[in-house]
C-alpha cells in the first residue's frame, strides 16, 4: 500500500495529437517542482491522468501547495494505493482511507468505481453496490444519496487498486514548456507580478525586465523586484530578471522633453529597451500589467503611444480587470503584501503633477527629436550594463 | 572612499569587543547558571562586565540588568515600573521627542488606562523645566526624558530636571533614556538623581542585541520577561554572554582617556557644521543660538531646501557615504519624523533632513570627505526636484 495523489489536466485532454506533448510537459513540471520539497516520488502518465506514487515519508500540505502552483492541472486528489486488491482487503483498506480522509464520517456518500481488469470478480456497477454497502454497515454516521452527495468515494481496479475522495483544485491553464517565452515589464507595483502568473499559466516561460533608477530609485527597491519575481517563479518556474539602469535616461528625457509627457516617453524607451532584450533571447512578446485607464499612462491614447515603438506583440492580461479583481489575484498567489512595500519606483519619482493623459503620437514622436544627440548612446550603455539575476523559487 | 556617517544607527564592533566574543562562544560557552566550572567560568564574564559598568556610573554591580538593547530597556523600564507601582498613580509624563521604545509602551500604557503628559520642546529641542514643574502631579509615577535626542542631538539639562521632578514630587521615578548618550557624557545616575537609566550596546562600538537597565537600588519595578529566574529573577533567560562580555569590554573602551575623545568629536562637528554652512540652502538644525557643546557630539541634522531626504541618502550612499533620514530606527514607518516636527522644522523641510553621525572612529578625512560629497550631489539633485 502507498499514498500518492492523482492529478487531472484542465485543457490538455482536448489537445488532438500533440497531446502527448502537454502530458509530457506537465509530468515533467511536477517532477521539477516536487524535487524541490521533501520526499521521493514516481510521476508517471496513465490513460488521460497522472499518477503520482510517494517512496518515502512526505507532508501532504506541501504537496499538495505545490502541486496547486503548477499550472495544467485542473485537481488533485491524495489517493490510496492498493496492492492486495482482493475483494475482503479492498473493502478494508476503502473503509481505513474513509476514516483518514474525514475526522467526522457523517456524510451522504456515493461510491463510484472504474474496473480496468475486466477479470476482477465485479463489475464496475457492482462494486459500486457491494462497496457502499459494506462501507454504510462500517460507519453508522453514512447515508448513500446517488444523486447529490456530499462526498463521491472513487473506487479504481487497475493492475492495483486506488481509492481517492478529496479533490482540491488546480490553477487550471497549460504546462509551462508548452508555448514559448515572453518578456514581462516587471515593476515593484501589483499588477505586473499578477500579468506575468497570467501570462505564464497558459504555459508560458518568463524572463523579466525591471528600470532601476538609482539614486531615485533605493536597493531596497530592487530588492523588492527580486523578492517578486521569486514569488512568481513559484508558478512560473525559472525567471531570467535584467536589471537596467534606467537613470541617465530619465534624467536626459526630464531634461529635454515637456514635463507632462515625461511618463510617456519614459515607457516607451522602456518598451524599446525591452523589446531589444526580448529579441535577444528568443521571446515572442511582451507582458504588462497595464489596465485601461487605471492611471494618466494607460489611457487607450497612452498605451497606443506605448504600443507604437513595439514589433513585437504585447501582452496585457489584465486590460480589463478593476483594480479590485488585481489585487484578489494577488493576495492569492502571495505578491500583495510584498509589491504594497513603500520604495518608490521610477515611475512614480518624477511623474508631473498633471501629465498628458491624452498623448498625440506626432506630437509624442516630434518631442523625442529631442532625444536625438545622446539618446541611441545612452540606450546602447543601459544594454549594455543589464545586470543579470537568475531566479527560482 | 567610504565615510561611514550612521552611527547614532548603529557602530562597527570594536576588534577587542570581537576578540572577547569569539572567545565566549568557541572556549568558554558555558550556561551561566550551570553549577559546573563551565557554567561558573561564563558568569564570571558576566560580573566583569556588571563590575566594568557598575564603577563607570558608579553604582553597585546588582543595579545593572542586562537585556537585549535599548529598546527592551525602555520597555522594562516604563512597563514594569508601571506595573508595579499602579496602585500610587496613574500619570506618565514624558516628551514629544521620545524614541519609538518610549513612545510606543507610553502609548500601549496609555491604552491600559494610565495618563500621559507630552512635554513640549523649544526650537533646539529642549524640554522647559517650568513645563516639566507644571506636569508633574501628586499621582505622577514616572517621568521619563532621553538625554540626548536620536535625530538632532538635543541634551537635555538632567540633573535640573531630575531636581524638579523630585522637589515637586519625591515618590515619582526618573527615567533617563540614555542609548545615544552613554559614551559620549560621564552619567553618575545617584549624582543626577536618576532612578533608572537605559543603555544599549551597538551605539558604542559593542554588539548588536545588547544593553542593560540601571536600577536604583530598592527601585519598585516587576520584570517583563518571566522564566528562569536569572539576573535575580528581574530578567529571565539565559544570559546572551557572549554580547555582555562584549558590552563590557565596549563600556571599558570607550571611557578611557575620554575627555580627549570627546574633545575630538566636538571638533569633527565643528568641521562639518562649517563644510555645511557653506553649502547653499543646507541648514544645520538644534543648534540656534547655542553653544556647539550644549549639543550631543556625535550628531549633525541638516536640512536641505527642495530636496527628498531618500533620493539624497541614495545619492551619497552612490558615493560610500552612508547617512540616515530621520532616524534609522523608525525609517521602517514612512511617517515623518516627530522630533523634527516638535522643534518647529517647516513642513517643506521635514522630508528634506539627513542625519549625520560619528563615532570614537570617525576621522577628519570621513568629515571631509561627506561635506564634499554632499555639496556635489546636491546641485544634480535639485535640477530634477519633482514639479
Amino acid at each position: 500500500m502507498a499514498q500518492g495523489f492523482l492529478l487531472k489536466y484542465a485543457e490538455i485532454g482536448i489537445k488532438g495529437k500533440n497531446r502527448y506533448k502537454f502530458e509530457n510537459a506537465l509530468c515533467e513540471q511536477v517532477r521539477i517542482r516536487l524535487g524541490k520539497i521533501d520526499g521521493d516520488f514516481f510521476v508517471e502518465r496513465e490513460n488521460g491522468r497522472i499518477y503520482i506514487e510517494a517512496s518515502s515519508d512526505f507532508d501532504i500540505d506541501e504537496v499538495i501547495e505545490t502541486l496547486q502552483r503548477v499550472s495544467g492541472i485542473a485537481a488533485i486528489s491524495p489517493v490510496k494505493v492498493i496492492d492486495d486488491k482482493s475483494w475482503d482487503n479492498l473493502v478494508k483498506e476503502v473503509g481505513d482511507f474513509v476514516e483518514s480522509q474525514y475526522d467526522d464520517v457523517n456524510f451522504s456518500f456515493k461510491v463510484k468505481a472504474k474496473r480496468s481488469d475486466k477479470h476482477y470478480q465485479y463489475t464496475s456497477p457492482e462494486i459500486c453496490v457491494e462497496m457502499g454497502g459494506c462501507l454504510l454497515d462500517r460507519f453508522p454516521g453514512l447515508s448513500v444519496d446517488v444523486h447529490d452527495p456530499d462526498v463521491y468515494i472513487w473506487v479504481e481496479v487497475r493492475d492495483k487498486a486506488y481509492v481517492y475522495s478529496k479533490v482540491y483544485r488546480g490553477i487550471g491553464g497549460m504546462p509551462l514548456g508548452t508555448a514559448g517565452k515572453a518578456m514581462l515589464l516587471l515593476s515593484g507595483g501589483i499588477d505586473s507580478p499578477v500579468a506575468g502568473y497570467m501570462i505564464s499559466k497558459r504555459g508560458v516561460y518568463i524572463d523579466a525586465v525591471y528600470f532601476h533608477a538609482p539614486p531615485y530609485t533605493s536597493e531596497r527597491a530592487k530588492q523588492k523586484v527580486v523578492d517578486l519575481a521569486k514569488l512568481v517563479s513559484r508558478y512560473a518556474g525559472k525567471i531570467r530578471l535584467h536589471v537596467i539602469n534606467f537613470t541617465d535616461i530619465q534624467m536626459y528625457i526630464y531634461e529635454q522633453c515637456p514635463h507632462e509627457e515625461l511618463t510617456i516617453i519614459m515607457r516607451r524607451y522602456m518598451m524599446r529597451i525591452a523589446e531589444h532584450i526580448a529579441k535577444e533571447s528568443d521571446c515572442l512578446g511582451l507582458i504588462t500589467g497595464e489596465s485601461i485607464g487605471q492611471v494618466a499612462s494607460q489611457t487607450m491614447q497612452s498605451l497606443a503611444a506605448t504600443n507604437d515603438v513595439c514589433e513585437l506583440p504585447v501582452y496585457r492580461p489584465l486590460i480589463a480587470f478593476d483594480k479590485q479583481d488585481i489585487v484578489d489575484i494577488s493576495q492569492k498567489i502571495g505578491t500583495y503584501e510584498t509589491s504594497i512595500e513603500p520604495y518608490e519606483d521610477c515611475c512614480t519619482i518624477f511623474v508631473a503633477k498633471h501629465p498628458v493623459t491624452k498623448p498625440n503620437i506626432e506630437a509624442i514622436r516630434n518631442s523625442e527629436k529631442n532625444l536625438e544627440e545622446k539618446i541611441d548612446e545612452m540606450v546602447r550603455v543601459a544594454l549594455e550594463t543589464d545586470e543579470i539575476i537568475e531566479i527560482d523559487a | 572612499m567610504e565615510a561611514y556617517m550612521d552611527n547614532a544607527a548603529t557602530t562597527p564592533v570594536l576588534p577587542e569587543v570581537r576578540d572577547i566574543m569569539i572567545k565566549v562562544m568557541e572556549e568558554d560557552f558555558g550556561n551561566p547558571s550551570s553549577k559546573h566550572t563551565k557554567g561558573m567560568i561564563a558568569e564570571r564574564y558576566i560580573t566583569e562586565a556588571k563590575e566594568t559598568i557598575a564603577s563607570i556610573l558608579k553604582c553597585e554591580p546588582k543595579e545593572i540588568i542586562f537585556t537585549s538593547g535599548g529598546t527592551e530597556s525602555n520597555n522594562m523600564a516604563l512597563i514594569g515600573t508601571a506595573i508595579a507601582n499602579r496602585r500610587a498613580g496613574k500619570h506618565i509624563v514624558t516628551t514629544r521627542i521620545e524614541h519609538a521604545s518610549i513612545h510606543e509602551p507610553v502609548s500601549y500604557l496609555e491604552e491600559m488606562g494610565y495618563e500621559v503628559t507630552y512635554l513640549p520642546v523649544d526650537s533646539n529641542g529642549r524640554v522647559s523645566a517650568e513645563d516639566l514643574k507644571a506636569a508633574v502631579r501628586e499621582d505622577t509615577l514616572i517621568v521619563s526624558i532621553m538625554y540626548v535626542n536620536n535625530e538632532i542631538g538635543a541634551v537635555q539639562d538632567i540633573k535640573k530636571l531630575c531636581d524638579i521632578v523630585k522637589k515637586k514630587n519625591p515618590k515619582t521615578l526618573f527615567h533617563v533614556d540614555a542609548i545615544q548618550a552613554f559614551g559620549k557624557y560621564k552619567i553618575v545616575p545617584k549624582r543626577l538623581g536618576i532612578d533608572m537609566l537605559s543603555v544599549s550596546g551597538h551605539k558604542i562600538n559593542g554588539p548588536k542585541g545588547s544593553g542593560f537597565l540601571y536600577i536604583k537600588d530598592k527601585t519598585k519595578i516587576r520584570p517583563i520577561i518571566w522564566g528562569g529566574g536569572q539576573q535575580k529573577g528581574m530578567r529571565s533567560g539565559t544570559e546572551n554572554v557572549p554580547a555582555i562580555a562584549g558590552l563590557g569590554v565596549a563600556a571599558d573602551i570607550i571611557y578611557k582617556d575620554h575627555s580627549t575623545k570627546i574633545e575630538r568629536l566636538y571638533s569633527l562637528k565643528k568641521r562639518m557644521i562649517e563644510g555645511m554652512n557653506k553649502i547653499e540652502g543646507a541648514i544645520v538644525n538644534g543648534i540656534d543660538g547655542i553653544d556647539i557643546e550644549e549639543t550631543a557630539p556625535h550628531i549633525v541634522s541638516v536640512s536641505f531646501e527642495g530636496i527628498k531626504s531618500e533620493v539624497m541618502l541614495h545619492a551619497l550612499a552612490q558615493k560610500g557615504v552612508f547617512v540616515s533620514s530621520g532616524s534609522a530606527c523608525s525609517s521602517n514607518h514612512p511617517e515623518l519624523s516627530g522630533t523634527l516636527k516638535a522643534i518647529g522644522v517647516s513642513d517643506e523641510l521635514l522630508d528634506s533632513t539627513l542625519r549625520y553621525s560619528f563615532s570614537m572612529l570617525t576621522t577628519e578625512e570621513e568629515i571631509d570627505y561627506a561635506v564634499k560629497i554632499t555639496a556635489e550631489v546636491l546641485p544634480n539633485l535639485r535640477k530634477f526636484i519633482k514639479q
